[in-house]
């Protein structure tokens, strides 16, 4: 009945953040994560706490990820030999999404890339990447610039469509900030930066604190009514609604940007035609696969059933021959899965062959020796709702 | 005779002379917010230790095993539409089938309420 391995706690050598304490007292279920004694849920549990995110305010400790501080000369133009994003152009208080690429065009992780100065950066990367992600950084560029972990700068993320109003009562009015900016706060004397951005598909904020002050940055959110703890469970079934990718499942190092479909992660000024086409890693590679010459596809898939469909089932088409019996195939697999608390209803994203891709292909899912009916869906399942000022 | 118990956390309870199989309160703990069960077949030829039933939480997926060996003979239809019944009520309304068992001794094989609480206090 029970997976022991996902309950299982506490093996040896795993790191605690400095608010592993706040979540023991708000009643966490720690599971080893990362490397990490993380929470996956709270009391509440993980529905209650995902609702709770789309209703008001969610707080989240992830300060489990990387935060790597880039600075020296010429620092847009360096990290743009590694990722396939405009930097050069990002004002100092703005981030973008890149991915570290390798010779393959595969994607080595994920990141949020924020220019704090002309020639200063703020990387957020993710926390089972990070040691490899700074040894890559420093092979590359650390004879150029200066590389910087920061283990000692939590990380929470303030989450909702209420995030806003929350950090207006503490005195922050914050509405001339849009999404994907960040800036250097003070708050209660404190000092901590704020990005507009988050991994909820809602408006919000990630904060950056120093281990010492993360206690009281924390318990001053959670002063407020509208503020709950919410755990890394509905964080993922949070990012799956919103359509995001989850590193190391819907994006590898054996998935191109193109094929992941994340286009728009390549900016313009790096494609064919723009001011600084190519040089990237994987360049030869990605760009003639603009915009969609892929043999495979990430795309949103909608189970028709009640079923959850996981990470690793099969995904088949149904193609009739002359006798009128079915021959099925694989075409594809699932990368991400699980139930959809906002639409009451399971969701998934996973790679198909791009002649399957089309939106409302319906195809099978394999799933204990059965096969199960799914769409092809658009993503997000659930709208997103960034702050634009207007 | 009361209710038995297996080491995976099933419980069976013998009702006339038929067997009804649920999870544990602590099964649906561990496991989590309920949102999926898929029972066995009706009819179904099950040998004790079978994996008979499935359970998807949102966190996870585990398996019901079949407590004593014999054929299915009725699933909990309400789960289809309630599978949240497993949590709220694992051994009342959250049942989840009965089975006709074909060696009347098995069940005595099975753990008593005593043995399994000292199992729960080894686990805790």
């Amino acid at each position: 009945m029970i997976d022991h391995h996902s309950v299982m706690n506490s093996p040896e050598n795993l790191q605690r953040t400095a608010l592993f304490d706040l979540h023991q007292q708000a009643g966490a279920k720690i599971v080893p994560f990362a490397g990490y004694e993380m929470p996956v849920n709270y009391a509440d549990g993980i529905i209650k706490e995902h609702l709770h995110t789309r209703e008001k305010a969610g707080l989240f400790d992830v300060s489990h990820m990387g935060q790597i501080r880039v600075s020296g000369s010429n620092a847009a133009l360096l990290l743009e030999t590694l990722m396939p994003i405009d930097i050069v152009s990002l004002q100092p208080g703005q981030q973008r999404y890149g991915l570290l690429l390798n010779a393959q065009g595969g994607i080595i992780d994920d990141l949020m890339v924020a220019r704090i100065g002309e020639n200063e950066f703020m990387l957020v990367v993710n926390a089972a990447c990070k040691i490899n992600d700074f040894n890559h950084l420093n092979n590359q560029l650390g004879s150029r610039l200066q590389l910087e972990m920061m283990p000692h700068q939590s990380l929470l993320a303030l989450q909702g469509p209420a995030a806003a109003q929350v950090m207006q009562r503490l005195g922050q009015e914050l509405t001339d900030m849009g999404f994907m900016s960040v800036r250097k706060l003070q708050v209660k004397g404190i000092t901590c930066w704020f990005s507009r951005s988050g991994y909820t598909g809602e408006d919000g904020f990630e904060i950056s604190v120093d281990d010492d002050h993360a206690v009281e940055i924390a318990e001053t959110l959670l002063a407020d009514d509208e503020v709950k703890w919410v755990g890394l469970g509905a964080r993922d079934s949070l990012r799956l609604e919103a359509g995001l990718c989850l590193y190391g499942h819907d994006i590898t190092d054996q998935t191109t940007p193109i094929e992941g479909n994340l286009l728009w992660a390549v900016s313009k000024a790096r494609r064919r035609g723009g001011e600084r086409v190519g040089g990237f890693p994987g360049d030869d590679i990605i760009l003639p696969q603009i915009p969609k010459q892929v043999s495979k596809l990430l795309v949103g898939l909608s189970p028709q059933g009640r079923a959850p469909i996981r990470e690793g089932a099969i995904i088949e088409d149904i193609e009739g021959n002359e006798i009128g019996r079915q021959i099925a195939r694989q075409i594809g697999a699932v990368t991400s899965g699980g139930f959809s608390p906002s639409l009451g209803k399971p969701i998934c994203m996973g790679y198909v062959d791009i002649k399957h891709s089309a939106e409302n292909n319906v195809l099978n899912a394999v799933v204990r020796n059965k096969r199960l009916s799914i769409n092809v869906s658009k993503l997000p399942f659930v709208a997103r709702n960034y702050y634009r000022p207007t | 005779m009361s209710t038995r118990y297996t080491d995976d956390h099933e419980w069976a309870r013998e009702e006339d002379d038929l067997v009804v199989v649920g999870i544990t309160d602590y099964a649906q703990q561990q496991l989590g917010e309920i949102v999926f069960v898929e029972p066995p077949d009706l009819d179904r030829e099950l040998a004790k230790g079978e994996d008979a039933a499935v359970i998807e939480s949102v966190k996870a997926a585990g398996e019901v095993k079949a407590p004593v060996s014999g054929i299915v003979v009725a699933v909990n239809e309400s789960l289809a539409d309630a599978p949240e019944k497993v949590n709220e009520a694992p051994d009342g309304e959250g049942w989840i089938f009965k089975i006709k068992p074909s060696d009347s001794s098995e069940m005595a094989s099975l753990m008593d309420h005593a043995a399994y609480s000292s199992l729960l206090e080894s686990l805790a």
